[in-house]
């Protein structure tokens, strides 16, 4: 068995692999947005793709996200696979149009006869001290979308595989990036990235007994970091990672959650509305016997993103997550 | 240094010399819409032409009547009617080479059809029982948009890919005055402007967008003028001179096809019935100005033609007729069958590989269709 070095590498720096890869093994594979070619986007992910593939390959657009996903739409009926940028959450709004009524649908409509293989990466999140409309977690609005799946990677390995797996899907697919852990590292062999489980798996990141933390992309390392801290207050917390919320993956969830008797979800978007709820019912519905308390929700308020000075009250910390813990203790209070 | 701080030494100079990318002048479009019919330049045009124009739109004119008609027998779900519009139907799908791509907004079914598309499948969405009732890529031909303007894009990326195949294919597509207000409007012509993609736009003004007449739809001094600030040409065309249209929409067709890049051109029509069968046209516009345009109908505009050149005669005429009757029928007779749905379709087609919550929702509705069956529902 040989043993392979492994380096750290950052989650941009992974995603700019699989950009680079899937362009070398795939000639249809084409990148486009605003920046992406000469400067390699804002976040540097598209770094050199254009100057590899050409600029035909990896296309700076003109700054309109309705166009940019709109002719996305025609390359793909042309049998192109798309791979288009949004910048930033909040930019992504202009093409909902398009992005609802016909890229999650080409499909369907069309019974199948034409398929649109388009991934439309969308950084998302808070944390970076970003200025408004640089930080919405817009995750609820994808999900709420029929025909689309919606991925989201929390690890470096992750950020690789899953946007290998999206690009090779034959549906569109928005691909959540989570911008505060682009700089985030790890120790990754960039030379032999390792294969992931196909999009619709959970992963268990920490095993524990006493209760399940359900959460995804930016508050992985929260939720880690928390469980760590609750083995002090007596807490064996397990971590699960969603990485996909379309589809939805309820056999680990409820397989976790069964387990361990109490569930918290944790995620920066809204609460209301927020896909907290939705996780929350599905666990409610599928595991109600096993459970020794309800399932409690630690998400962001129902504001809109709050201006940068102010993100750390908002964003759901460690504390936070500590003090839900606290309030599993139902049967204890009752 | 700043330039503050260097003010005393710092000597204002005008800014570097400022060039147009583009003269505009060979964009603009003419003062007013070319016409062919009724000038001395119809002698010159093709009487092969005129004659296969000639039956295309009277095959239209009917397809109109008996789509209309069939919504009043509650086969339809809904008719946007092209009558009076004819001519841009046609030869916007006349125009096209087998390999070119027709991108039709919801009320261009009749293109859909003179490009060749069985007439019971172009009218799947109009119905109910599919949205679209036919396989794009097998005829190219786009699904038909119900969303304004937000196939233009579409268009625009297909013919860009191709051109990046090295393929030579053209889109067409086409939209409404009403569609030209929408952000997608715009985008799609800049994006195809910039990347000079082989696209045609037709904008067929028929006078409305349901209620609202052009002038609060638009300042513009014609839609076709919107060209100019994409760096586009615009081209004004009689929309019911269906020669006219034919030659404006070929000319754009082959400057596209030659990597001369877009083109919009704007076809003045009128929309004869009201904006479908579900409106009242009544409201917004008078009888007067409908009898206006009804007298300057595309297919009596044609037939004069043909007729005074001696192209056509009764007998052709009612060939003609009798052609767009047998279409008419066969409609009929497959549009009174009611078409078998299987509810288990809800289902296809969602994703590639259903998601475990698709299968579990597709048992329950097999469960309930079992119930149904055995009458215990």
């Amino acid at each position: 068995m040989t043993t392979v070095a492994l380096k750290p590498a950052t989650m941009a720096q992974a995603l700019t692999r699989a950009l680079r890869d899937a362009m070398a093994a795939d000639p249809t594979v084409h990148v486009m947005g605003e920046d992406v070619g000469t400067l390699g986007g804002v976040f540097r992910v598209t770094d050199g793709l254009a100057k590899e593939f050409g600029e035909d390959r990896c296309t700076d657009t003109p700054l309109a996200e309705a166009g940019i996903l709109g002719t996305a739409v025609g390359m793909a009926m042309y049998g192109l696979r798309p791979v288009v940028e949004m910048q930033f959450d909040a930019f992504a709004y202009p093409a909902f149009e398009q992005l609802i009524s016909h890229v999650s649908r080409m499909r369907n409509r069309t019974r199948g006869a034409m398929p649109l293989p388009i991934t439309i990466r969308v950084p998302y999140g808070g944390g970076i001290g970003g200025v408004e409309h640089h930080s919405d977690s817009s995750e609820a609005y994808y999900m709420a979308t029929p025909g689309l799946h919606v991925v989201t990677p929390a690890t470096v390995a992750d950020a690789y595989g899953l946007l290998r797996a999206s690009i090779a899907s034959d549906d569109p697919v928005v691909f959540l990036e989570p911008k505060r852990l682009y700089w985030s590292k790890d120790t990754w062999n960039p030379e032999e990235p390792t294969p992931v489980d196909p999009i619709g798996r959970a992963v268990v990141r920490r095993p524990g007994r006493s209760a399940t933390l359900i959460t995804y992309g930016p508050s992985l390392p929260v939720c880690l970091e928390a469980a760590e801290a609750a083995r002090a207050e007596g807490w064996d917390l397990e971590v699960v990672d969603l990485r996909s919320l379309v589809p939805f993956d309820d056999e680990t969830v409820c397989a976790s959650v069964r387990r361990t008797g109490r569930a918290l979800v944790v995620h920066e978007s809204g609460g209301y509305g927020g896909p907290g709820g939705e996780i929350a019912a599905r666990v409610t519905e599928r595991c109600f016997h096993h459970l020794e308390a309800p399932v409690l929700r630690v998400a962001g308020f129902d504001i809109p993103y709050p201006p940068p000075m102010l993100e750390r009250h908002h964003l759901p910390g460690v504390d936070r997550i500590l003090d839900a813990v606290g309030r599993l203790q139902w049967e204890a209070d009752n | 240094m700043t330039v503050m701080e260097q003010r005393g030494a710092y000597r204002p100079t005008p800014p570097p010399a400022w060039q147009p990318r583009t003269d505009p002048a060979p964009l603009l479009p003419d003062a007013s819409p070319y016409r062919v019919l009724g000038t001395e330049a119809a002698a010159q045009a093709d009487p092969a032409l005129l004659r296969r124009l000639y039956a295309e739109l009277v095959r239209g004119r009917r397809y109109n009547a008996q789509a209309t008609a069939l919504t009043k027998q509650g086969r339809l779900a809904v008719y946007p009617s092209t009558t009076g519009q004819e001519a841009c139907e046609v030869a916007a799908a006349l125009v096209l080479q087998e390999q070119d791509w027709l991108f039709p907004s919801y009320r261009d079914t009749l293109a859909a059809v003179a490009r060749g598309l069985d007439p019971v499948q172009a009218l799947t969405l109009l119905r109910g029982d599919w949205h679209t009732g036919y396989d794009p890529r097998e005829h190219r031909i786009a699904p038909l948009s119900t969303p304004l303007a937000t196939q233009l894009p579409h268009a625009v990326g297909l013919a860009h890919a191709a051109r990046l195949k090295g393929d030579d294919v053209v889109a067409l597509a086409m939209v409404g005055d009403g569609g030209t207000s929408e952000g997608d409007f715009h985008e799609a012509l800049n994006f195809a402007a910039v990347w000079q993609a082989p696209v045609v736009f037709l904008v067929q003004n028929n006078g409305f967008a349901i209620s609202v007449p052009l002038a609060k739809q638009t300042a513009a001094p014609s839609l076709a003028h919107k060209a100019v600030g994409y760096g586009m040409p615009g081209r004004l065309v009689d929309g019911n001179d269906a020669v006219a249209v034919h030659e404006v929409l070929g000319d754009a067709v082959r400057h596209a096809r030659e990597g001369g890049g877009p083109t919009l051109v704007e076809a003045i029509t009128y929309r004869i019935e009201a904006h479908t069968n579900a409106d009242d046209a009544t409201r917004y516009r008078g009888d007067t100005e409908v009898e206006a345009w009804r007298a300057h109908d595309p297919i009596a505009l044609l037939e004069h033609e043909l007729t005074e050149r001696g192209l056509i005669d009764e007998d052709g005429i009612k060939a003609a007729r009798d052609a767009a009757e047998t279409m008419a029928a066969e409609l009929r007779a497959h549009m009174n069958q009611d078409p078998v749905l299987d509810p288990m379709d809800l289902f296809a087609d969602v994703y590639a590989e259903p998601t475990p919550q698709l299968r579990e929702q597709r048992e329950q509705l097999a469960a309930e269709l079992a119930a149904e069956r055995e009458g215990t529902h």
